[in-house]
């Protein structure tokens, strides 16, 4: 039997706290994108030529959904569970009729969800710069879906770990945007040199950008087929992990 | 009665490696308020944690209404209510929004109903839509009380509950601790206020240092422990207690204005009359006389003191 209530109001508190705090959910990463498009499409993009028949501005918007995407999923989600852990209000989570799974979906869940409805609304203020056609809108969701679920699961997991601020700021910071930048959200793999491109195979966010930017204009790194396959066996990896804390009690109950 | 907790050799020992209970066997009855004393860091709030399902245990096992706490946790954390100590709530939540989040959260549907008599009953109802931040500390004792209450629990567990509160709520909490009693509701209070475990609790349990030294009911730990003395001032000093009276056990002050006569409340014969007899004839005249029986807090005192 699952405790179906649990699962409910854990969400609904997740998404009212992002009502609350509004500004920093939502006009952040909005305005931050903008100023991508501001910089990098119109300011620098103009001088840039176009990158397998697709012009630069245009280029740059599957890498700069996931930046967001990513960045957002992990704090969300980490700051869900690491924020009750530090105030002590864990203590009715810890005590309720209610399974770490379940826990993980209303969490996890709320987390998805807001990352989610930021892609779109990145993806709506994105068209409202350049002209977005989409060439593969199924997987496209696809890919938005996954992302969603497994870095939120990712960011459920650092949140989990954390004992302090600086520890929840830690890996996003020195390990997640490093990623972000490097796993060609701003440019195509194939304008660095040789060694880099073979250094490159080894960012995960690659795959993920390469596949998510292959549905819109079917230009991709790496085949759609891999990208897919990673997303999906980093998910895998989260659930694993996931699993094994639930069966340890780690850092929750000592 | 029968037990609605059973605990069975508990012992707790913290990844630091401090042994926090050691042992414990207790069986809680259903329907009983039951007060638990002890110094802080004795062990209470790791007793109730591992109970509500905060913190494993180390060996040992707890039944709540026959089953395990592990193995049925849904069952067994369905019929707990808890108040914690401190006062934790998330700042930005509205008491109607935090009582109706811990309702769900035990997996009960929501009650518009019965949440709003439970605030009404709490004095928080006109705060339903105030921010938990903006709440006074008294307030905030009250909103953690409703959550407890708010899946409406067979079993209530307040650790502490009456640190830093003022009369008006504890007089409150109390009436309402009795009313919930009334209706069946088992209660675990822990307390530092040994005034309020006399008054309210049916038992008594002593802690200390992670080990369980008593547990009675608080009429017969009272007698068991408690002495009564009679304090008897004399009109004029004396040296020493006259031989004559050397049957009787009696103290004398230092300046031997005052003799003190321990004894057995409950004996059919307390010996007082007699005594007062011999007095007179010792011809010891007598300037007042005084009574006191030792209070659960002497009791408590001597006990952590002995072990």
């Amino acid at each position: 039997m699952i405790n179906v209530q649990a699962i409910k109001v854990i969400y609904k508190f997740e998404m009212l706290r992002a009502w609350h705090t509004l500004m920093q959910t939502i006009a952040s990463p909005v305005i931050s994108t903008s100023l991508y498009f501001v910089v990098f499409g119109a300011a620098i993009g103009s001088r840039i030529e176009e990158i397998d028949g697709v012009s630069y501005g245009v280029f740059i918007v599957p890498g700069l959904v996931m930046l967001s995407l990513l960045t957002q999923s992990i704090a969300n989600a980490s700051f869900g569970i690491y924020f009750p852990k530090f105030t002590g209000t864990i203590y009715e989570i810890m005590s309720a009729p209610i399974s770490f799974f379940e826990i993980v979906v209303g969490y996890v869940g709320a987390a998805a969800s807001k990352s989610f409805i930021l892609g779109i609304i990145i993806l709506i203020t994105a068209n409202l710069f350049v002209d977005l056609e989409i060439a593969h809108p199924f997987v496209m969701m696809l890919f938005l879906v996954l992302t969603c679920i497994s870095f939120s699961l990712f960011g459920f997991i650092i949140g989990l770990w954390a004992t302090n601020f600086e520890k929840l700021q830690l890996i996003p910071m020195l390990i997640v945007t490093p990623l972000v930048f490097l796993g060609g959200s701003f440019y195509s793999v194939s304008m660095l040199p040789p060694v880099w491109q073979t250094v490159t195979l080894f960012n995960p966010v690659l795959y993920l950008i390469s596949g998510f930017r292959w549905s819109f204009f079917e230009v991709a790194d790496v085949s759609v087929g891999v990208s897919l396959a990673m997303v999906s066996l980093f998910l895998v990896a989260c659930l694993v992990l996931v699993w094994w804390m639930f069966k340890t009690g780690y850092r929750l109950r000592q | 009665m029968p037990a609605i907790v059973e605990i069975s050799g508990l012992s707790k020992v913290y990844q630091s490696g401090h042994q926090a209970l050691s042992t414990i066997d207790l069986e809680i009855e259903e329907g009983e308020i039951l007060a638990l004393l002890g110094p802080n860091g004795a062990g209470k709030t790791t007793l109730i944690s591992i109970i509500c399902g905060i913190v494993s245990a180390s060996t040992g096992s707890v039944k709540v209404s026959g089953k395990d706490i592990v193995e049925d946790y849904r069952f067994t954390r369905e019929l707990i209510g808890l108040v914690p100590q401190e006062l934790t709530l998330s700042a930005f939540d509205t008491v109607w929004n935090t009582v109706n989040f811990s309702r769900g959260l035990f997996g009960k549907k929501p009650d518009a109903a019965y949440l709003e008599q439970l605030l009404k009953d709490l004095s928080l109802w006109d705060k339903k839509n105030s921010e938990l931040r903006e709440l006074s500390g008294g307030m905030k004792r009250r909103v953690l009380i409703a959550k407890a209450l708010s899946h409406e629990p067979r079993i209530l567990f307040l650790d502490e509950p009456t640190a830093g509160v003022d009369v008006e709520l504890r007089q409150d909490m109390w009436k309402m601790v009795q009313q919930l009693n009334d209706n069946g509701v088992t209660i675990i209070l822990t307390t530092h206020y040994i005034e309020e475990a006399e008054e309210i609790a049916d038992r008594v349990g002593i802690i200390s240092a992670g080990k369980l030294l008593l547990v009675d009911e608080k009429k017969i730990l009272m007698q068991k422990l408690g002495k009564k003395q009679l304090f008897i001032e004399l009109k004029q000093t004396v040296d020493q207690i006259p031989e004559a009276l050397g049957v009787y056990n009696l103290e004398l002050s230092e300046d031997g204005s005052r003799l003190t006569y321990t004894y057995d409340p409950d004996l059919e014969r307390t010996g007082i009359t007699a005594l007062l007899q011999s007095l007179t004839e010792v011809g010891i005249s007598l300037r007042d006389l005084k009574t006191s029986q030792s209070s659960l807090e002497e009791i408590f005192v001597r006990l952590v003191n002995k072990k």
